[in-house]
């Protein structure tokens, strides 16, 4: 499906501007796009040799193992098909910690790492059930201060820039536990 | 409370990273060299990422500057509007799951012309928080371990961002009004 939609993305887009008027701008777009990517991998490479470095160390003084320990009772039903105990455990508890505080940029790499476990699990270039779960319950996003958007409110000039908070809670909670019930719901149709 | 996170998430890095460390040297882990090799795979998984990045965001790109997404936009608005999301959120709807930057310009945008404490800029502001750029995250844990077949992953992501939208709007207009 993404091969479709990527392809589809860029040849709508291009037919588009060939009767809008505006083949200068997709261009220009070809190569802006391009180096917007490379600066985007640089800053990103920062946080993944850092955050990759630190748990590495994390992981070879057992303090990873111990994570896994601590995750067991909520990832063994979230993700069944993790055995007890995995690596791909503490990982996915780490990448739910620093989301839940709002360290993005933390938690892109212990997700990358979880990923990595589970694929070591599944042994195929087929998403898994379990990849597919722990993806979903990312993009539904689970914050409790979302710093960004606070930001942009004091920048402007907020009375209250905090008082958003709860509902981004509310609504964040709702949309994560909808998303797994949708994911569960589409994998029994699956099996079937 | 609110203050109490906020000190929270300053603190949480540095201490972790303390942490980890005294543990590796009680443990006698040779943490240096442990660091560096772990530092490596990270240079080596972000070169391996920015094709994955780079093909996706010249496709947004060229969607955008060819004035494609607006026309969308344009088009899906009539609908957005009849299932009760307001007509000045509905570039922000549509936009969130594409392109984060895009997003974010739209929600601050949103802030700065109608205030940050009216209904659309706490709505605006609840919505970028409670969701995320699907394509993004697809993009990158999906790519980084090199998996080909998504199965229903980004149907089910799309699914759910659109739950994050309407469920903002109700959230919001019970809380505020």
């Amino acid at each position: 499906m993404i091969n479709v939609i990527w392809a589809l993305m860029a040849v709508i887009g291009i037919v588009y501007a060939m009767f809008n008027g505006t083949m200068e701008e997709v261009n220009q777009a070809l190569f802006d796009g391009s180096s917007e990517a490379v600066t985007l991998v640089i800053s990103l490479s920062s946080v993944l040799i850092f955050w990759l470095g630190m748990m590495r160390v994390a992981e070879r003084a057992g303090i990873l193992e111990a994570f896994a320990k601590l995750a067991r009772p909520i990832v063994r039903r979230l993700f069944p098909e993790i055995p007890a105990g995995h690596p791909a455990m503490g990982y996915i508890l780490a990448n739910f910690s620093a989301n839940l505080f709002g360290l993005g940029n933390a938690a892109t790499p212990m997700g990358i790492k979880a990923m990595e476990e589970m694929k070591k699990i599944s042994q195929s270039d087929r998403a898994s059930n379990a990849m597919i779960t722990f993806l979903v319950i990312n993009t539904s996003s689970i914050t409790l201060i979302p710093t960004t958007v606070i930001a942009i409110r004091l920048q402007y000039g907020s009375q209250a820039p905090t008082e958003i908070v709860a509902s981004t809670i509310l609504a964040t909670t709702i949309t994560t536990v909808s998303a797994i019930f949708i994911d569960r719901l589409l994998r029994r149709s699956r099996s079937h | 409370m609110v203050e109490a996170m906020t000190v929270i998430s300053i603190w949480i890095v540095p201490v972790t990273v303390m942490f980890i460390l005294l543990v590796a040297i009680i443990r006698k882990v040779p943490a240096y060299e442990v660091f560096v090799e772990g530092g490596k795979e990270g240079l080596k998984m972000s070169v391996s990422l920015l094709p994955f990045l780079l093909g996706m965001l010249v496709a947004i790109a060229i969607l955008r500057s060819s004035g494609a997404l607006d026309a969308f936009i344009q088009l899906l608005e009539p609908i957005l509007v009849k299932v009760g999301i307001p007509a000045e959120i509905a570039p922000l709807a549509i936009l969130r799951p594409i392109s984060g930057t895009a997003a974010l310009s739209v929600t601050s945008e949103i802030i700065q012309v109608y205030g940050p404490d009216s209904f659309l800029g706490r709505l605006a502001s609840t919505m970028q928080g409670s969701t995320d750029t699907t394509f993004y995250i697809l993009t990158v844990y999906f790519g980084a371990v090199g998996i080909k077949k998504m199965g229903n992953a980004l149907k089910i992501g799309l699914i759910a961002d659109f739950i994050g939208i309407i469920v903002s709007v109700i959230i919001v207009t019970w809380l505020f009004m």
